[in-house]
């Protein structure tokens, strides 16, 4: 394994901005590459049933046509697919990953159509053996091809801006009598903590009920201390409705 | 910087859904780029998008927001800054007669090289075959070759020729599609090789010439020259040069791979070849799908069903065209 291995691929803009594009790991690649290969032979199984009259009336024709397809279909679906869904195929769309331009660019279709003809390479000798490897040992996660081809395979992502709104279903908030604090809030509280604290309030239904307790109570106690709202605001409030207060304050747009 | 977020998002969220949908557009190709005015206010939205990003970056407490930017901004990125072209601008009749002809001609270094290892590989084929006539079994891929001389198969060939026709028939498509397959396979692998600093590619290129040499010496000897050309000229005047031409994308992709006489680093030496390669092996797919169809329907029929004389002036001038396609297409440059 490559120690010195990165898990996003930060680009520098000449805007003067860094923005972060996570990479796809090992495992998912490998689920990708399976639903292919399955999507694959489904669709060589397709074409054989179509052709299965063919083979009654001009046998030799339909082998032509069937081999011909096969060989079109596992070695040019990929590449036709990544060109036509900007970097997808279909077992990429199901795990959620897509190739790009190392660079953060779009593909080119000359890179599309490179990095699919060293698969070739890459599934020697066999079960994707010299990709899976060259992978483990890349720093970029990059099988020969996305070497050769200057592409690299990224978690996709097409976020939306937050709306919170449902999940705080506009229940009052005590917090607001304090605008002040609640900037300070806003200021003090971390990215990650801010996420968490989201994450917990919106899967708070399906956690088991002494979890939930013990969770918000953390989280509760956590944001205490961070900035102490006064005794009567904070007045009867459990500790889940103290959290979802936070979150609301964090994510609220007026 | 404290950053009063409401505000900030009420303020900006308009601009960064408006330019979510026209990078929507522009992905799609719906986009009217060429419009200076529309392209100079995507690039504004663009840059807002970029602007805001930064100074989200100071606060803290908004991380879907960050990532709602970070992925706006990567996306934006990717579609303002790739001035490549798209498949949609691809004209294939300019491909063909321009581009390819000239990528050709501007890596011909390294078709000279994977020539010349050829050439080797066949000499030393020549030289295994008449030192050691026995080495046919491990030399030749084929079994037909090597359990056989060459006259006892042109007499088998020649006198069989009505049943050999009637099984032709009926199995032409098939056998062609299984050439084309394998053939095409063999070819990439030639230039995917390539990425063990070229020797993957030299390697096949030399084993493959051994054949050719063994196989040509074999025949020559045995007095059965006509035959052989006519046998080999109709496809192989296709198929060889297309496994060559393949051998040179491998070659070029070793190339850049050791970096020799360039100062680039490994990337963007790969980046600067890639458009190259896939031009190559572009051509050699069409090829070797021609030389599938010519070797089902023409190479494998003898005399007295098709003189050889036929399919030897076919073959020679299937490789006179190739080259002179290679050579003079695309040399003139079109005036402004």
């Amino acid at each position: 394994m490559n120690h010195n291995r990165i898990t996003t691929l930060d680009i520098a803009t000449p805007e003067g901005v860094v923005f972060s594009l996570p990479l796809a790991g090992v495992v998912t690649r490998a689920i990708a590459t399976f639903i292919d290969f399955a999507v694959a032979m489904a669709a060589i199984s397709i074409v054989q049933n179509v052709l299965v009259f063919g083979f009654l009336i001009a046998p030799d024709i339909s082998q032509g046509a069937l081999l011909l397809m096969q060989f079109a279909i596992v070695e040019g679906y990929r590449a036709v697919s990544e060109m036509l869904w900007k970097g997808q195929t279909i077992g990429k769309r199901v795990v959620g990953i897509r190739v790009m331009d190392e660079r953060g660019l779009n593909l080119r279709p000359s890179q599309v159509l490179i990095r699919n003809l060293v698969r070739l390479a890459d599934a020697l000798p066999a079960f994707y053996a010299v990709g899976g490897t060259a992978c483990l040992f890349s720093r970029r996660c990059q099988r020969l091809g996305d070497l050769a081809a200057g592409t690299v395979v990224v978690i996709s992502r097409k976020a939306s801006p937050p709306d919170v709104d449902g999940v705080l279903g506009g229940k009052y908030n005590s917090f607001r009598q304090h605008p002040q604090l609640e900037a300070r809030l806003r200021q003090k509280v971390s990215r990650d903590q801010a996420s968490a604290a989201l994450a917990a309030i919106v899967r708070g239904d399906q956690l088991d009920p002494d979890a939930r307790v013990r969770l918000f109570g953390g989280m509760a106690a956590h944001f205490r201390t961070v900035v102490p709202f006064p005794e009567e605001t904070a007045f009867g409030l459990t500790d889940e409705q103290y959290v979802r207060n936070v979150v609301d304050t964090l994510f609220r747009r007026k | 910087m404290i950053l009063d977020l409401p505000r900030f998002v009420e303020k900006e969220r308009p601009f960064w859904e408006e330019l979510d949908r026209e990078l929507d557009r522009m992905a799609q190709g719906l986009a009217p780029l060429k419009d200076i005015t529309y392209s100079q206010k995507v690039l504004s939205l663009f840059h807002r998008a970029c602007s805001d990003l930064a100074r989200l970056g100071s606060s803290t407490a908004e991380p879907e927001l960050y990532a709602y930017l970070e992925s706006l901004v990567a996306r934006g990125y990717a579609e303002i800054h790739a001035a490549q072209p798209r498949l949609r601008g691809f004209r294939p009749i300019h491909w063909f007669f321009q581009t390819l002809p000239q990528t050709f001609r501007r890596q011909l270094w390294a078709f000279k090289i994977a020539l010349a290892v050829t050439v080797i590989g066949a000499v030393v084929g020549a030289i295994l075959i008449s030192v050691d006539p026995e080495a046919r079994e491990v030399v030749y891929p084929f079994s037909h070759l090597s359990e056989q001389t060459p006259s006892q198969r042109v007499q088998k060939e020649e006198s069989s020729y009505g049943i050999k026709k009637e099984m032709l028939e009926n199995s032409k498509t098939t056998f062609s599609a299984q050439l084309m397959g394998n053939n095409i396979k063999v070819s990439i692998n030639a230039m995917a090789l390539g990425l063990t600093w070229g020797l993957g590619t030299i390697v096949l290129l030399f084993y493959n010439g051994v054949i050719l040499g063994a196989v040509a010496l074999d025949y020559i000897v045995d007095g059965q020259t006509v035959f052989m050309l006519g046998w080999l000229l109709p496809h192989g005047s296709i198929e060889i040069p297309a496994i060559l031409i393949a051998g040179q994308a491998g070659l070029m992709l070793g190339r850049a791979v050791i970096g020799w006489g360039t100062r680039e680093g490994v990337r963007t030496r790969l980046r600067l070849i890639t458009p190259d390669l896939a031009t190559l092996i572009g051509f050699v797919a069409l090829m070797l799908v021609w030389a599938g169809f010519v070797e089902a329907f023409l190479s494998q029929y003898h005399e007295p069903v098709l003189p050889y004389w036929v399919k030897i002036t076919f073959g020679s001038a299937s490789l006179v065209t190739l080259f002179a396609f290679l050579f003079l297409s695309g040399t003139k440059t079109r005036s402004e």
